[in-house]
């Protein structure tokens, strides 16, 4: 249970970062606040001869307010986030962190670094693809954006190419009238959802103008629910929520793990998405 | 590849330097090269919560930190939360509600908890079950673990 020998690189630089990712390629591993990382290393699921211990890197522990998003630097650690008043403008995001571990976790535990490691029953990656986030990658040919929608390839896998990091994450803003709800179904506070939904929407006097609801836990990635979505904001304001969940559920493949059986998670579907729909419109319409 | 590095940190108020493989956990020098048994390693990572420390006055797992993370560094084990003399509030209520049996999670319980109601001075019941979710504990059943949690958070309370 202890981690295989590396060499440890602790750069001030993002040039310094790329550079070195450049030149040790597949031996190289960026490492944030290491929660995630860290146990596979003890647990010799991963091993990398050099990690890129970013954390002395300033410029990525910024948070900063556009008009239009607020942009989390990866280096920014979750109980930071938690508290921070740029990340309460982000109600979803502010909302996903205390599910995520404990807080002994979220106090290591980076915002970029979750989204980067792309757990698929992981909250923020989730809600990263909820809000159409865009991901900032730095690599050897500089800063460019790739949309949530395309970030999240497979359970651990990520649009990133080699050589890039993770610089950090704009997350957009919504309008008045607007709420979001994090639901999860989990044997204990703290572990891993067995299935979790995320739903945001924004309310026309009592029409539902704008939705997004994404599910954990369900596929390899975290999974949006675009017909759901578009059920919604079509329907009237007597929307049955129990048929959202239904539609959202519809094309679920959710796998058997020890922890639930497939059968399980798409049955309790439709009511974690309903769950979540409920809470949000409280909020929009509070 | 072995190659060790020096860390520079501050231990329960103490600059302290060693020399440390990378993949040295912060959790095995506090014990094995400053001597600072009181911080247990049982799952060795991250589920157990036996090994957590405060890192800059945050509680976290000792064992999911590498020491070469902690350069310069505040941070506090079980020990550095022990007044010299007697107990702390919460150390007491551990005793008094009989928070333990074995001991061997106490000390990641005694600094979790203690991180909790610095932040929470006025915790619901719920909030501490939530709060105490992060160590595990194999003998006690666990309420005697929140009663002492309730009885350290309205002493605490109190008494500021």
């Amino acid at each position: 249970m202890k981690p295989s020998q590396f060499q440890h690189h602790a750069p001030e630089q993002i040039d310094e970062v790329v550079g070195l990712l450049a030149e040790y390629g597949d031996d190289a591993k960026v490492l944030a606040g290491g929660q995630s990382l860290i146990p596979m290393m003890a647990l010799r699921m991963a091993a990398y001869p050099h990690l890129v211990d970013i954390a002395r890197v300033a410029s990525l522990s910024t948070i900063s307010a556009s008009a239009g998003a607020v942009r989390v630097g990866a280096m920014v650690r979750q109980s930071r986030a938690e508290r921070d008043a740029s990340v309460a403008k982000v109600p979803l995001l502010a909302k996903a962190i205390p599910h995520i571990g404990h807080f002994q976790i979220r106090s290591r535990g980076t915002v970029g670094g979750s989204i980067a490691h792309a757990d698929p029953a992981s909250e923020l990656p989730a809600v990263a693809l909820a809000l159409d986030a865009r991901i900032e990658a730095t690599g050897p040919g500089g800063v460019r954006h790739i949309d949530a929608s395309e970030f999240f390839l497979s359970t651990w896998q990520t649009a990133l190419d080699d050589g890039e990091i993770l610089s950090a994450v704009e997350f957009p803003l919504w309008g008045a009238n607007s709420g979001f709800a994090v639901e999860e179904i989990a044997r204990r506070k703290g572990d891993f959802a067995l299935i979790g939904a995320l739903a945001g929407v924004t309310l026309d006097g009592a029409r539902v103008a704008r939705a997004c609801i994404t599910m954990i836990g369900v596929g390899s990635t975290p999974i949006r629910c675009h017909d759901a979505e578009a059920a919604l904001i079509a329907g009237g304001a007597d929307t049955d929520l129990d048929d959202i969940g239904r539609i959202a559920a519809a094309p679920l493949t959710p796998a058997d793990d020890v922890h639930a059986s497939a059968e399980y998670r798409q049955h309790v579907s439709p009511a974690i998405v309903r769950r979540a729909l409920t809470a949000a419109l409280k909020e929009a319409r509070s | 590849m072995n190659d060790r590095t020096r860390v520079q940190l501050t231990v329960n108020g103490q600059r302290e330097q060693v020399e440390v493989e990378p993949r040295a956990l912060l959790a095995d020098v506090l014990r094995d090269q400053l001597g600072l048994t009181g911080t247990h390693l049982a799952c060795e990572h991250g589920v157990c919560g036996a090994c957590t420390v405060l890192i800059d006055g945050e509680a976290a797992r000792s064992c999911l930190v590498f020491a070469v993370q902690a350069e310069g560094a505040s941070v506090t084990t079980v020990e550095g939360l022990t007044p010299p003399d007697g107990l702390s509030p919460v150390q007491e209520a551990m005793r008094d509600c009989h928070g333990l049996q074995c001991g061997f999670c106490t000390p990641g319980i005694v600094v979790s908890m203690t991180a909790y109601l610095d932040t929470h001075p006025n915790p619901t019941d719920a909030e501490l079950r939530d709060a105490m979710s992060g160590n595990l504990c194999r003998c006690t059943g666990y309420q005697g673990i929140l009663a002492a949690a309730r009885q350290a958070a309205d002493r605490m309370s109190a008494s500021s």
